[in-house]
């Protein structure tokens, strides 16, 4: 079987989340398994009550970059969870909670959107991702 | 002799990866053999559906841009 694409999300803001979801999707319609580990503030995104609210952009977008982005979105750009919820029907996408990020924001995983699958620790995620890449985002 | 088109996906105004997204689910929907219409104004989508047909062997058969819009033909494999 081809090996998979693992990305971990780290960032909770629109803009990494978005380039993630990208990712994802396109790895999904080639076919590729991707595996999604999800950490910290990415995973505080995923909470069914805020995933699709705005969770800012990194520091660096600035007011030009934020203008661009919203003009992106207004132009009719999907999501990054429209994104991923499309490129979940694919099929070939997992993604799994952190552990210790959800003890640490103190949420389970009724609180989380359904597009997360379930919740792992740090050595099931290796042993998923296999001799696939490893993505930090 | 005119192709026979069985689906047409239009992606106009949708911006990458959504046109390939959209292909990739309709291509499910018909037979090995039968050919889907792809509609996109993504400038990234001409690469992208090379791209994508070389990797899951689904053929490029035709292919044209009218204005600002591409326009791909698909061969499930």
């Amino acid at each position: 079987m081809e090996e998979p694409l693992n990305l971990v999300l780290f960032s909770g803001t629109d803009d990494k989340l978005q380039a993630a979801a990208i990712l994802t999707a396109g790895a999904a319609a080639l076919g590729k398994p991707v595996n999604v580990f999800l950490q910290y503030w990415a995973l505080d995104a995923f909470r069914a009550d805020r995933i699709d609210t705005d969770h800012g952009l990194v520091a660096e977008a600035g007011e030009v970059g934020r203008q661009a982005v919203h003009a992106l979105r207004a132009a009719g750009q999907a999501s990054w969870a429209e994104t991923l919820r499309q490129a979940k029907e694919l099929g070939g996408i997992d993604i799994q909670a952190c552990s210790l990020s959800m003890d640490l924001l103190q949420i389970e995983q009724t609180d989380l959107d359904p597009l997360v699958d379930g919740v792992e620790g740090v050595t099931a995620f290796y042993l998923n991702a296999g001799a696939g890449q490893v993505v930090f985002i | 002799m005119t192709l026979q088109i069985t689906t047409q996906v239009d992606a106009r105004g949708l911006s990458c990866p959504m046109p390939i997204v959209k292909t990739a689910q309709a291509i499910k929907t018909i037979a090995s053999g039968d050919l889907i219409e792809v509609l996109a104004t993504d400038a990234g989508s001409v690469k992208d559906f090379a791209a994508w047909s070389r990797t899951t062997g689904n053929d490029l058969v035709e292919q044209s841009v009218d204005g600002s819009v591409y326009r791909f033909v698909l061969r499930r494999k």
